[in-house]
């Protein structure tokens, strides 16, 4: 049985669209953006919506592939597919685009988009690492700043930044607690509906009411837990999902781990836990403070990314898993190389058992998943035999 | 008393009984347009021409793509533990089975308890499948079950494209420059060959290396993949039943 709640948060869906259109005819700026590095706070600050732009569906990517390559991640192809056919939107009321330079493909995919409407770049430092990659982060920040204040026409003051530093933080608490109910064994909510929750927090165009729902949606879970109503049996095998972000449309993988009986616990991408681990900190002077958690991201971007294996280590200790299964896109380097540097880490270091899926969002492939993923389930738990 | 395992390929469908100590009947039939009815098919010539009632037979385990279409099994099982199970059941040195169907190529690993420690699949694609095995016998106007033999005759054309499509149109303008018959089936084989020691690159093979499924009656491949792995590869006329038998002896369990 399914928390009540989650129903308010699936119709978030259809209400979001309407209150964007809403929001944007009413005179409210709109900012669109992709990626977990987007500092949301800045456009908070200057008064305008953040918004996630659509870029999980298989739908367009057949229109993007008219002017990008076919061998390119799906995520690139269906976001640049989303934007040239008007489907999406959160898109078509943004007034400006944040785009960030996370990988070759989405940085030259962004050159296109950038001409349909006015884009705004941050130049990623290739390296989390050391003063010098902070001070550039710090500085791409505050141009984005300026950014946005030039196009608004607004002035965002340290005030400001304060309170969208505070705002954001409470949406993170609550869906970092949210996740953190998952640690429970067995979990109370099933992987894809902490999925929903998470995904759908991006396109909130009232973010207050937004964490209230997540906030109620808490309480009613864990008044669910006392009762002994769960998601899964005690007995599932509980899977750490690592890897590329997954959204409504790309889920195919975290569908069929659930469908054969695992228990996907713990979402380590950033469309779930990612961006949630650390906050900003509110005592210290806003715009470094805001530097200094973006760029903490353990995005396979990142040069080295050892951050993600103490990540992943953290969340198999505290969500008890059994074994971590890592999604990577086609075509997407980052992640595929990286991959091999997390199986050894799961391996040997965790001593788990591990398994990479390579797909794409299409539905061609979902027969030889459901054979990978039941015989790796047959492989390692007896119960799955 | 009697297990079965009926093992249901993309081309070939395979049934055994067991006993608890052996294979006491073996058969294969194409897998045709209609999984389920093969599956009926395979049982009732199980259980009418081995005279084995139908109380006889204590659980029945399907695997297989086509698993899923039978109605009258048990339980259903992967085709990945099944094969892991069925060859250590041949022979319990097997570390590694390399194993290529119609329509996929796997190489699993196992413990020394016969127990699947890792495998890796091929991609959604035909390349390096009997399918590619067989469409290209079907452009050279040969049976697939001859590729070995004519094989024999020439050293191998190289053929570059992994990609079924592209290397048939290879083959064709092959053909048109006049390279063999024999080369080209040759280098078909070797193509192969590469392909699966790419794929099993991917894990380290350790020995016993046992190679199964239809492919694996290509004894020149076997050759072939051996070299390029630079380790000896075992086969035998069992091998395109070891989904099934491993189904049936998980069935004793």
């Amino acid at each position: 049985m399914r928390p009540v709640l989650m129903e308010k948060v699936e119709e978030l869906r259809g209400i979001n669209s309407v209150k964007i259109k809403e929001a944007s005819e009413a005179g409210q700026k709109v900012v669109g953006m992709y990626c977990v590095f987007s500092p949301q706070e800045i456009a908070l600050a200057a008064g305008a919506i953040p918004v996630t732009l659509c870029g999980t569906k298989q739908e367009p990517i057949e229109d993007a592939e008219k002017e990008l390559p076919r061998n390119l991640c799906p995520l690139i192809k269906s976001s640049y597919g989303f934007a040239i056919t008007d489907k999406c939107p959160y898109f078509y009321f943004s007034d400006v685009l944040l785009a960030e330079t996370t990988c070759d493909g989405k940085k030259k995919m962004y050159e296109l988009m950038g001409k349909i409407k006015p884009m705004h770049v941050m130049n990623l430092p290739q390296t989390a690492d050391g003063e010098q990659a902070l001070a550039y982060w710090k500085d791409e920040v505050v141009r984005f700043k300026s950014f946005l204040e030039d196009k608004l026409g607004v002035e965002i003051t340290e005030e400001k930044l304060r309170d969208a530093v505070k705002l954001a933080n409470r949406e993170r608490r609550a869906l970092k607690k949210l996740h953190q109910l998952n640690a429970h064994k067995p979990a109370p909510l099933t992987g894809m509906d902490m999925m929903l929750a998470q995904w759908l927090k991006g396109f909130n165009v009232d973010k207050k009411a937004g964490i209230k729902l997540i906030e109620d949606l808490i309480i009613e879970i864990e008044e669910r837990m006392l009762e002994g109503k769960y998601a899964f049996d005690e007995s599932a095998p509980r899977i750490l999902l690592t890897g590329v972000p997954i959204g409504s449309g790309s889920e195919k993988v975290l569908k069929i781990l659930e469908e054969v009986g695992a228990s996907v616990v713990a979402l380590e991408n950033c469309t779930g836990y990612k961006g949630l681990d650390v906050m900003v900190e509110e005592e210290k002077e806003p715009i470094l403070a805001i530097a200094e958690k973006y760029l903490s991201t353990p995005c396979s971007c990142m040069s080295n990314n050892n951050r993600r294996l103490d990540l992943i280590n953290r969340l198999a200790k505290e969500y008890q898993v059994d074994a971590v299964v890592d999604l990577t896109w086609q075509a997407c380097h980052t992640y595929n190389i990286e991959s091999f540097t997390v199986k050894k880490y799961v391996k040997d270091q965790l001593n788990l058992p591990f398994l990479q899926i390579e797909t794409d969002y299409s539905d061609s492939d979902i027969g030889q998943i459901k054979v990978r993923v039941e015989a790796f389930l047959e492989s390692f738990f007896e119960t799955a035999k | 008393m009697y297990t079965i395992g009926i093992d249901i390929g993309s081309v070939a469908s395979k049934a055994v009984t067991f006993d608890g100590e052996k294979v006491t009947s073996k058969i294969i039939l194409p897998t045709g347009w209609s999984p389920k009815e093969t599956g009926e098919k395979l049982l009732k010539i199980l259980l009418e021409e081995k005279m084995i009632a139908r109380e006889q037979v204590k659980t029945i385990i399907g695997t297989g793509y086509g698993r899923g279409s039978l109605s009258f099994i048990d339980k259903k099982v992967t085709e990945i533990t099944c094969h892991g199970v069925g060859a250590y059941f041949l022979d319990p040195e097997v570390r590694t089975v390399i194993d290529i169907g119609g329509q996929d190529s796997k190489v699993i690993k196992l413990d020394c308890k016969g127990n699947v420690i890792d495998f890796l699949m091929n991609d959604k694609c035909a390349a390096g499948t009997g399918r590619f095995l067989q469409v290209m016998a079907n452009s050279l106007e040969i049976d697939i079950s001859d590729l070995s033999e004519v094989a024999q005759g020439d050293a191998p054309q190289k053929i570059n494209s992994m990609c079924t499509v592209f290397a048939e149109s290879e083959v064709v303008s092959l053909m048109a420059e006049g390279a063999s018959k024999e080369s080209i089936a040759a280098g078909l084989l070797q193509s192969v060959a590469n392909r699966t020691y790419s794929l099993a690159g991917k894990v380290q093979v350790e020995n016993k290396v046992y190679f199964s499924g239809g492919v694996s009656k290509n004894s020149l491949l076997k050759e072939y993949l051996g070299k390029k792995l630079g380790v000896e590869i075992y086969s035998s006329d069992m091998a395109q039943f070891i989904g099934a038998i491993g189904a049936a002896v998980i069935g004793y369990k």
